[in-house]
C-alpha cells in the first residue's frame, strides 16, 4: 500500500529528472530513504497490532463480542450487576470474547482489566470475568481492593464449580449467572464502603451552579470589560452578559433582569479598573473571586445519565484465577 | 540606590534558583526513583509469596509415593537457593547482583513449572485437593509476579530516560542517580530459538 503510494509519487519527480542522472539518483537516494522512515515504523506497527487482541471499548456491564447470549439474557445479566453496583458499589463487568490467542487468557484479562480499570475510584472494587469460547477458557480477573474477598482460590472454586459445570452443558447464561452470584456473595461478605445515595443527580445546571459561575465569572469579566471600555460602559456589559446568560440558563427573564442589576452595581461598586489602572483591576477581580468561592460550592459532579462507565479506580494485579471447560 | 540595584539583583538570583530547581528534574528523580522503589518491593513481595508456598507444594507431592524425587530436590534446592540470597534497595542499582537475583527466581521458576508439568502424569495426586488449591494459588502467585516485574520495567524505564536525557542527566550527575537495572529474561538464546516439534513419529 504505502510502496504503492510512493510510486506514484515517483513518475513526475523522474521525469523532470530524466537528462540529469545525479539528480535522479538523489531522488531515488530520497525515495528509498523516505520508504524506510515511513515503511518500517508502520510495519512494525502493524504486525505489533496484529499480534493480540484489541482492548475492545468498555460499554456495559455486559459485553458479549460473539453473540452468545441472547439479548434478554443480556439485559437481565446487566441489571442483575447494575443493581448489584447500586446496592454495595462494586463494579462487576462480564467479557465474551471468541479467542485471546495468541495471549493466554490471564495474560489478556489483564490488559483488559488494566485498562478498563473497574471499580469505584476510591475503592477500587472491580471484578472482571473474562470468556474465551473458542478457547474454552474462563477467568474472574481481581481488583487488588477484593483480593481479600475474592482470594484465587475462591476465584478458581467459583469457576471450578459454578461456571465450567453449566458451560459444559451449554448452558452460558446459567453459567455466568452462577458465578456472578457467587462473586457478589463474596463481595458481600465484605466490609466495603457502601455506595452513597445519589446526591441529586442533576444533568441541568442548578442555582448553586449558576452562582459559583457568577461570583467567579462576574468579577473577572467585569474586570477586563471596565478595562477595556472604561467603567460605566464595562459595568453594562457585564450586567448585560451576565443577564443574558442567566436567562439562558435558568429560562427566567425576571431573574436574568435582576442579576443583570445587581452585576451593574457591584461592578461600578467594586470600583475595579477605572480609568488607567487596568492591570490593577484584573488583579482585583482575580481576588474576588476566590474569597467569595468559598461561601458557595459547586453541587455533586455531572453524571452522563445512562449508559455505564467504569468508576476507573480498579487497580489489577493479576489477581484471580483461570479455569476451562 | 545602590542598595535597590542589590536587592533587586538578588530577587531575581534567588527567581532563576527556584526555577532551575523545578526545571532540572530534581523532584522527578525523588519521585520516580521512590516509585521504583516500591515497585520493586512490590516484585519481592510476590516472590517471597511464591517461596511461601513451596514448602506446602513439596510436603503435598512428597504424600505421593513413588514421586520422581529429582524434580523435586530440584525445587527444593532452587528455593533454597533463591531465599539466600540478601534483597538490598542498593541493588537496584548493582547489574551484578540483579543478575544473580533474577537467576535464582527464573531457576525456581523453572523447577516450580517442571513440577507441575511432571504432576501431570500421577492421576492421585492431581486428584489430591490440597495440591489442586496450591497449584491455583502458584498460578495467581505467577501473573502477580509477572504484572509486578512489568510494572517494575516500566517505572525504571521513566526513571533512565529522565537519568539519560539532557538537561536531567547533568542533575543525575550531580546527585549520583545512576540508571537502574531492569528484568531481562533468563533464557533468552532458548527463547528465540525456534522450538523443535516433535510429534513422537522419529521414535519408531
Amino acid at each position: 500500500m504505502n510502496r504503492l503510494h510512493l510510486r506514484s509519487i515517483l513518475p513526475s519527480g523522474a521525469d523532470r529528472y530524466r537528462t540529469d542522472r545525479l539528480g535522479r539518483f538523489a531522488v531515488d537516494g530520497l525515495l528509498l530513504i523516505l520508504a524506510r522512515l515511513v515503511l518500517v515504523p508502520l510495519s512494525a506497527g502493524v504486525v505489533h497490532a496484529q499480534a493480540v487482541q484489541p482492548v475492545p471499548s468498555l460499554t456495559a456491564r455486559v459485553m458479549d463480542e460473539t453473540g452468545t447470549l441472547d439479548a434478554s439474557q443480556v439485559q437481565a445479566l446487566e441489571a442483575k450487576l447494575a443493581q448489584f453496583e447500586a446496592e454495595r458499589g462494586a463494579q462487576i463487568v462480564v467479557l465474551i470474547v471468541a479467542t485471546t490467542a495468541p495471549e493466554d487468557i490471564a495474560a489478556y484479562a489483564f490488559r483488559v482489566a488494566d485498562e478498563w480499570k473497574i471499580g469505584r475510584r476510591q475503592v477500587g472494587d472491580g471484578v472482571l470475568m473474562v470468556v474465551a469460547k473458542d478457547d474454552r477458557r474462563v477467568r474472574i480477573e481481581v481488583a487488588r481492593a477484593l483480593e481479600g474477598a475474592i482470594p484465587d482460590l475462591a476465584a478458581f472454586h467459583i469457576i471450578d464449580r459454578a461456571i465450567t459445570p453449566a458451560f459444559r452443558k451449554g448452558d452460558f447464561a446459567g453459567g455466568l449467572n452462577a458465578g456472578v452470584e457467587a462473586l457478589m456473595a463474596r463481595i458481600r461478605g465484605e466490609n466495603l464502603p457502601l455506595p452513597e445515595p445519589e446526591a441529586s443527580p442533576s444533568d441541568s445546571l442548578t442555582l448553586s451552579d449558576l452562582a459559583v459561575f457568577l461570583f467567579l465569572g462576574v468579577p473577572v469579566a467585569g474586570a477586563v470589560l471596565v478595562g477595556m471600555f472604561g467603567r460605566k460602559i464595562g459595568a453594562l456589559a457585564t450586567s448585560g452578559v451576565a443577564g443574558v446568560l442567566t436567562k439562558l440558563l435558568l429560562g427566567s427573564l425576571l431573574l436574568g433582569l435582576v442579576v443583570a442589576v445587581f452585576t451593574f452595581v457591584f461592578v461600578l461598586a467594586l470600583g475595579i479598573g477605572g480609568g488607567r489602572g487596568g492591570g490593577r483591576g484584573g488583579r482585583g477581580g482575580g481576588f474576588g473571586g476566590p474569597i467569595i468561592w468559598g461561601g458557595g460550592r459547586g453541587g455533586g459532579g455531572f453524571r452522563g445519565g445512562g449508559g455505564f462507565g467504569s468508576g476507573g479506580g480498579g487497580s489489577f494485579g493479576g489477581g484471580g484465577a483461570s479455569g476451562g471447560w | 540606590m545602590l542598595h535597590d540595584v542589590i536587592r533587586r539583583f538578588v530577587l531575581i538570583a534567588a527567581t532563576l534558583a527556584l526555577a532551575s530547581l523545578a526545571g532540572c528534574g530534581y523532584n522527578d528523580f525523588q519521585r520516580l526513583d521512590e516509585q521504583s522503589k516500591a515497585a520493586w518491593a512490590e516484585v519481592l513481595n510476590q516472590y517471597q509469596r511464591r517461596a511461601d508456598l513451596i514448602p506446602n507444594l513439596v510436603s503435598t507431592v512428597k504424600g505421593e509415593a513413588n514421586f520422581e524425587q529429582e524434580t523435586l530436590t530440584r525445587v527444593i534446592e532452587a528455593r533454597a537457593r533463591a531465599t539466600s540470597i540478601q534483597v538490598t534497595p542498593e541493588m537496584l542499582n548493582d547489574p551484578q547482583a540483579m543478575e544473580r537475583f533474577q537467576q535464582a527466581q527464573g531457576q525456581l521458576g523453572g523447577a516450580l513449572s517442571r513440577l507441575l508439568a511432571v504432576a501431570e502424569n500421577y492421576p492421585n495426586l492431581k486428584a489430591n485437593q490440597a495440591f489442586q488449591d496450591l497449584r491455583v494459588q502458584l498460578e495467581g502467585t505467577e501473573n502477580r509476579i509477572t504484572v509486578a516485574r512489568n510494572k517494575y520495567i516500566q517505572t525504571i524505564q521513566e526513571y533512565n530516560v529522565l537519568a539519560r536525557s539532557f538537561p536531567t542527566n547533568l542533575t543525575a550527575m550531580i546527585f549520583n542517580y545512576d540508571p537502574k537495572v531492569g528484568f531481562t529474561v533468563e533464557n533468552e538464546q532458548e527463547i528465540s530459538r525456534p522450538p523443535t516439534v516433535d510429534f513422537g513419529t522419529n521414535k519408531r
